[in-house]
């Protein structure tokens, strides 16, 4: 006599693998090579940068589910994403104070202000990077040449500034390829930008193991291809007429690619789901959109970088891409 | 050697097959169960009206319920034995209906005598559309819709199509898969009832490229003269259902909130066409299908011929279940529905039983935020946006849905809930909107 007690469970009884908390780790392992990587080309420094703003970020997300009586979210690993991302869009001598309240802003202004995961309108780690800039902007363009042969013995001072201080550099600041286009128009070989061994932020450095994270996420279904591919087409093509037309002020399109945030960015932050649009479409729309903002700004701007304003505007723009651009119904 | 199509529906899913385990296995009858349990809500429309008493004897086949109006088919004994009661019987959505308990005589020599046939030759098209409401016969497919009422073509449209669907897309059910493998003279029977009743000018086969075999001997065996064309598909969730399948095989889209003969195309399941073909001739009712009980938790998986009424409980013994089962579902488990009282009856629309083992039903996951991914909207094969809807749901902005997300489109396949990483319910919000929605319909029509 069958006298089990059956489950009942809404239709479909089956499921498709990969949930979200997965899809987060995914996320996480293809960042791990960037941020290890940042570590050997320029030392322990890095480390305590990318240390500091994942582990803020965590605190951060704890203590504001414990005041808020919200659900433990951590297990979801959607805020080491954050804190990896934010650490690999500062310079590596960065005041671990800063990188704290970095992180602490990503996900208190970025992410649950907006009612968590997947409800923010905003990159959170590009919204920190911003306040960031603008709270800290010496700070923040501060550099540090790639490859210091001490870098593993030796801690540099700035690092461990006393919160609310003013920092004092080290004096070894070197300049970042976009910055000293910009302003000497000085182009970095592309072969050094693609491996990585230049100045800049963290996650700046290898473009070559930024596309591998890439197409790890691909490749598991995660990451949408045209968003990469859109972004990074069109700056290439727009900033290579604007190379033709005029070579003595504008970069070459190689170096536009593979220079500053631009790999990052393309791969791991403008194809952030919460904030990029539904449809392949509206994909389409919102990656040509990014690069022509990256081109427009680095060109124009005051400042020699563009990514992070880019991905922050089609972050504002996304929902309403999905509103106007929808797949056509069947039968309408 | 048929006709392969390359094209298919936009969107979509590949959900595990698990066809295997009963592809191969022929059709075999089931034992009798004691009593049987016939619900007169088999079919959706009217339930059908109980014509027998209490204590009244019964022989097989024998009228135990009529029609109760045009949206309705009468209903016949499935074994001969003696009414033992009447009363309410447990469905499968959680309703009691009204209901026979049918206790069969155990020598009963169970033949069926025949009734007043009907004759493909010279009967009308009305002919053959009230045999087929007299022979009991609804969608086998799973909805269980009145063939007849899905055979009339209404007054100035044309039927130019039949289409018959031997996709079977739901994973682990062969049921059409034998019927094709077993039943094609009988298919090719129904069909000529078909073409007479909707008067189309040929008859399109289609089936799923994992069912090559059926294509191959459907294709063999058209009798000479009957315009049928067999055309294979690519693979997958949900071809079956009707709107896609007549993309797929004719690239023409039903219009939203149309009917498939507002193309040219009528579509019948092709088990309901071999019902025809094999009850039309002598007059017979429908008394048993072929269902596929199959699943991790059974040990005696197969296609079986089960008389209809034959209790759930009945079936699930008789075909032995393992000690760890944790969910029975009516039908596949992309569609089907989770049954909660083994004291239900397998019933006209009852494609299949599909048994899951403790270890094999993944936890379903506590629903998370949505992240936005746009998996479900890279999957809903009608192209709506299952995520905005769902978040829509939420706040019930059921008026927002219908205008501007098109949920009355939404047929429930699941495609977006089995993609969605959040775990969130969407076929379960599109339900309950849907229902909503219709409520409010009538409401306002009352006044």
């Amino acid at each position: 006599m069958l006298t089990k007690t059956l489950r009942i469970t809404t239709s479909p009884h089956l499921k498709k693998g990969m949930d979200t908390p997965t899809i987060m780790r995914h996320v996480v392992y293809a960042l791990l090579p960037v941020a290890i990587f940042s570590v050997f080309v320029f030392g322990s420094c890095a480390f305590w940068v990318l240390a500091t703003t994942v582990l803020s970020c965590l605190i951060t997300e704890f203590l504001i589910n414990q005041i808020a009586g919200n659900h433990n979210s951590l297990t979801d690993s959607s805020a080491i994403i954050t804190g990896l991302l934010l650490g690999l869009t500062l310079p590596p001598i960065f005041p671990l104070w800063m990188a704290a309240v970095g992180g602490f802003i990503a996900i208190a202004l970025g992410k649950m202000a907006f009612g968590g995961l997947g409800n923010n309108v905003f990159n959170p780690a590009l919204v920190a990077r911003a306040v960031l800039q603008a709270a800290f902007p010496v700070a923040i363009t501060t550099w540090y040449p790639a490859m210091q042969a001490d870098r593993f013995q030796s801690l540099p001072s700035s690092l461990f500034t006393t919160p609310f201080f003013q920092p004092v550099f080290d004096g070894v600041s070197g300049a970042t390829p976009l910055s000293a286009f910009k302003f000497d128009q000085v182009v970095a070989s592309a072969n050094d930008l693609a491996f990585g061994f230049v100045s800049g932020s963290l996650g700046e450095t290898s473009a070559f193991l930024i596309l591998v994270g890439g197409i790890y996420l691909w490749y598991r279904g995660i990451i949408n291809w045209r968003v990469p591919v859109g972004i990074i087409a069109t700056v290439f093509l727009l900033s290579g007429a604007l190379y033709l037309i005029d070579a003595t002020t504008f970069a070459p399109p190689q170096f536009m690619v593979l220079s500053g945030g631009l790999m990052l960015g393309a791969v791991f932050m403008a194809t952030d789901m919460v904030g990029s649009p539904m449809t392949n479409k509206g994909m389409w729309i919102y990656a040509v959109f990014i690069g022509l903002m990256v081109v427009v700004i680095r060109s124009w701007g005051g400042l020699p970088e563009g990514v992070m304003y880019a991905i922050l505007l089609a972050n504002a723009i996304s929902p309403h891409i999905d509103r106007m651009v929808k797949d056509r119904v069947y039968g309408t | 050697m048929f006709n392969f199509s390359k094209n298919t529906f936009k969107h979509g899913v590949h959900p595990p097959e698990h066809k295997d385990d009963t592809c191969t296995m022929k059709i075999k009858q089931f034992p009798f169960a004691p009593v049987m349990i016939i619900p007169m809500a088999q079919h959706l429309g009217a339930p059908s009206q109980v014509v027998v008493k209490e204590g009244q004897e019964v022989s097989r086949g024998q009228l135990i319920a009529k029609a109760n109006g045009y949206m309705s088919v009468p209903i016949h004994a499935p074994v001969s034995g003696v009414i033992k009661k009447i009363g309410l019987v447990h469905t499968l959505s959680g309703n009691r209906c009204e209901g026979i308990y049918l206790e069969a005589f155990p020598f009963s020599g169970q033949e069926v005598p025949a009734g007043h046939g009907v004759d493909w030759r010279t009967s009308n098209q009305d002919e053959i559309l009230a045999g087929v409401q007299q022979a009991g016969i609804v969608g086998l497919g799973g909805a269980a819709f009145p063939t007849h009422v899905k055979l009339k073509v209404p007054d100035g449209k044309k039927c130019e199509v039949l289409m018959l669907n031997g996709i079977e897309c739901e994973p682990y059910l062969t049921t059409d898969h034998r019927v094709m493998l077993e039943q094609s003279s009988d298919i090719f029977m129904g069909i000529r009832y078909l073409l007479r009743s909707t008067q189309a000018e040929r008859v399109i086969i289609g089936i799923e490229a994992n069912k090559l075999d059926a294509a191959e001997h459907l294709q063999n065996n058209i009798p000479e003269g009957l315009p049928v064309e067999v055309k294979v598909v690519p693979v997958k969730y949900p071809q079956g259902a009707e709107k896609m399948l007549i993309k797929s095989v004719l690239d023409r889209e039903v219009p939203s909130g149309g009917l498939p003969i507002d193309v040219g195309v009528v579509v019948v399941n092709i088990a309901t066409c071999a019902e025809i073909g094999r009850l039309l001739p002598y007059g017979h009712g429908i008394q048993e299908r072929v269902v596929t009980i199959t699943g991790p938790g059974v040990k005696k998986k197969g296609n079986y011929l089960i008389p209809i009424g034959t209790p759930l409980r009945f079936a699930l013994e008789e075909v032995g279940v393992a000690d760890n089962i944790s969910e029975v579902y009516m039908g596949g488990p992309m569609m089907g529905m989770s049954v909660s009282n083994l004291d239900i009856s397998i019933t006209k629309g009852t494609s299949g039983i599909v048994v899951f083992t403790e270890g094999e039903t993944k936890k379903q996951g506590k629903p998370m935020a949505c992240i936005k991914c746009g998996a479900c909207v890279q999957a809903c094969p009608m192209s709506l946006n299952p995520s905005r809807m769902g978040i829509l749901a939420k706040h019930e902005a059921y008026q927002e849905m219908l205008d501007q997300e098109h949920i009355m489109d939404c047929f429930e396949c699941g495609s977006c809930a089995y993609v969605c990483p959040s775990n969130i319910p969407l076929v379960q919000y599109f339900r309950q909107s849907k229902s909503s929605i219709r409520k409010q319909k009538l409401k306002a029509n009352a006044h």
